[in-house]
């Protein structure tokens, strides 16, 4: 569509002025408050892409709006005439220009000595405070859009805030130039020498050729059972109602679920790199929209490596994690088992995928017929590992150090077959459990578990 | 059954750094990790909990075997009031399955965690290490009061921690809580 026609008449301001320390006990977190008066926040302001960007929330409204009642808005669309849309057009441009660029005009941020502050909003105004120290991990990414106006998004991971604080939009090499600042004095380094410190250094572990993402999608069967079902359901349906917007009710979310996990996942996940460095695991993968992520080492809490059926013979692996108050989930996509194992061991220091589990007692069996030969289980020195899963084996990995709580349960039938399940949650609200184990093997389990999770985190604690 | 549960003072443990009861009851000895070998000292629930669930069970039998006899009594016959048995006979084993639960709670502290014990047919252990509490929190509904009872809840990172014990008298919940909080604080481990 159209883009408003106001361009921003004040240039960003050039570096950080630096601020008095604050007076106040600033908040631990990020915290709302009701700001400063708007002449006393010294600071910059978003990349002037950001209002063109903004600009099209009131559209997006609109555009909510009609396709909450598409036909309401059908009979709208006929009654207009081309004056009365001129005349919508006339005011919603102007409206839609003025959104983008007052919410520019009071979004400010500023680095000081200890915190990163971000203020937002011209009627509720919304001042964050983010200590330094407790920055997790600084996340780059750029849509398509920015991608093409040479913009990227800052996202803040911070220990224990909900929602990950945003600068939407900064340069390019203004947003790499504050994300390795922000991560220098989150490691520690004098506000001054952070400044010049650049980058860590990382070095690549691992890159998903475009040629096995490709094959790996193609053989994983939810990919050709989501595409099946938006063949099949709809024809069925028409066939069965003879109504159109019955039909297409079901086929268009069929039909996204299909494009998402084929194409969608493809395009997500294209070219996935990851790499090694001192502030953690780094990612980055898309095609059109690229994202940046770090992983922190040390907080991650489970690692499950996946292992669907198709991929056996090609001995390829999908590996996911578990990370507190993270919403990553995928660590590689798909690559060879030696090679993902080498990146677990990155991820959890330490740690090697044990080869050898041990299954559950034949009469395992009569409790969970066929399936129980998918179980098993490894403990070594640093991890718990257990399996489960016949087809689309999932191996599941707690270190010792990350466990919160050990649970031993057993039914009334596994009691008839004195066997038991032992269940050890971590801290990201994933419980592995070990199932089927025989019931004085679990007892004991129970016992020799809590005094690993013990020893294992007064080693973590002091190393 | 159990209505007097929920509510209550909940109490945040974290605060209380006071009233340092070392004495008299049977910890396993603080000499550090040596210790797990031995069987832990076990200790089981008050009578108070399983008279208070008993009277409730009754209340709600006699209220429900009213309702199974009277209304059908009135309305098809004399001989229907006898579907009032049935109740009866279900809250005869429920009084039986209460003993039986109630027996089998138990839980132990030792050098370095808390275990709890329960259920007959459902068996269910649970280990939780001190280090990895993060809140204590002990409850009363009314009822519980009326019985001298408080509950105590112990929440960890993870939400599958379902760490609890229903009933214990005040005095023993309350040096539970600061035991526990003073140990926590000593071995705290964070995430």
């Amino acid at each position: 569509m159209n883009t408003p026609g106001t361009t921003p008449d004040a240039a960003p301001e050039p570096g950080a002025a630096p601020l008095p320390p604050d007076d106040a006990v600033s908040a631990p977190e990020a915290a709302a408050a009701p700001g400063p008066a708007p002449q006393t926040f010294p600071g910059r302001r978003l990349h002037p892409f950001t209002p063109f960007r903004r600009a099209w929330a009131p559209v997006a409204v609109l555009v909510g709006w009609a396709g909450h009642d598409p036909s309401g808005a059908q009979r709208q669309l006929e009654r207009l005439t081309g004056s009365m849309l001129l005349a919508g057009l006339a005011v919603l441009i102007p409206a839609a220009a003025l959104y983008g660029f007052l919410s520019w005009w009071f979004t400010r941020f500023a680095v000081t000595d200890s915190e990163l502050r971000i203020r937002t909003g011209l009627l509720f105004r919304r001042t964050a405070h983010i200590r330094l120290e407790r920055i997790q991990a600084v996340d780059v990414t750029r849509p398509l859009v920015a991608r093409i106006a040479g913009v990227a998004k800052l996202r803040i991971d911070v220990v224990g805030a909900a929602k990950k604080d945003e600068l939407s939009f900064l340069g390019e090499r203004e947003a790499r130039a504050l994300r390795a600042e922000l991560l220098a004095r989150a490691a520690g380094f004098a506000p001054d020498a952070a400044r010049t410190v650049g980058e860590a250094p990382a070095h690549r572990l691992l890159r998903v050729p475009p040629r096995s993402l490709a094959l790996a999608l193609a053989l994983t069967g939810a990919t050709w059972a989501s595409l099946l079902a938006a063949l099949v359901v709809p024809p069925l349906l028409w066939f069965l109602t003879h109504s159109l917007w019955t039909v297409l009710g079901v086929a268009l979310p069929l039909l996204g679920g299909a494009g998402a996990r084929s194409a969608g996942r493809y395009v997500a996940e294209y070219d996935w790199t990851v790499s090694d460095s001192p502030d953690g695991l780094r990612i980055d993968h898309g095609l059109l929209d690229r994202t940046h992520e770090t992983v922190p080492r040390g907080r991650v809490q489970t690692v499950r490596i996946v292992e669907p059926l198709l991929w056996r013979r090609l001995g390829w692996v999908r590996v996911e994690l578990d990370v507190a108050g993270s919403a990553n989930s995928v660590l590689v996509p798909v690559a060879p088992r030696a090679v993902a194992e080498e990146v677990v061991a990155r991820v959890l220091p330490g740690v090697t995928v044990p080869a050898v589990l041990s299954r559950p007692p034949r009469r395992a069996g009569r409790v969970l017929p066929v399936w129980w030969r998918g179980h098993g289980l490894a403990v070594t020195g640093t991890v718990f590992a257990a399996r489960h899963g016949l087809l689309r084996r999932r191996l599941s990995l707690v270190p010792h150090a990350k466990v919160q709580s050990v649970r031993l349960t057993r039914g009334p039938w596994q009691r008839l077959w004195r066997l038991a399940s032992v269940h050890v949650d971590s801290g990201a609200g994933r419980t592995v459990t070990a199932g089927l184990r025989d019931a004085a093997e679990a007892a004991l389990l129970l016992r020799e578990q809590a005094e690993r999770s013990r020893t294992g985190r007064r080693r973590a604690g002091s190393s | 059954m159990e209505t007097g549960r929920a509510g209550g003072a909940g109490t945040d443990g974290t605060q209380g750094d006071g009233g340092t009861h070392d004495g008299d009851d049977g910890t396993q000895g603080d000499g550090g990790g040596t210790c797990t070998g031995a069987e832990p000292v076990w200790r089981a629930l008050p009578p108070g909990l399983l008279r208070m669930r008993r009277l409730l069970l009754a209340l709600w039998t006699v209220l429900l075997a009213l309702l199974a006899g009277v209304l059908p009594g009135l309305f098809a016959g004399p001989a229907w009031a006898a579907s009032a048995l049935l109740p009866c006979a279900l809250g005869g084993w429920a009084w039986w399955l209460l003993g039986r639960n109630w027996r089998s709670w138990r839980y132990a502290e030792r050098a370095d965690d808390l275990l709890i014990s329960r259920g007959v047919l459902w068996h269910e252990e649970t280990v939780v290490p001190y280090g990895r509490m993060q809140l204590v929190e002990v409850t009363s509904g009314p009822v519980q009061r009326r019985f001298g009872l408080a509950g105590i809840q112990l929440h960890t990172a993870a939400a599958a921690t379902d760490a609890a014990i229903p009933g214990l008298v005040p005095e023993e919940a309350e040096r539970l809580r600061d035991r526990l909080t003073e140990l926590g604080e000593a071995r705290s481990a964070g995430l």
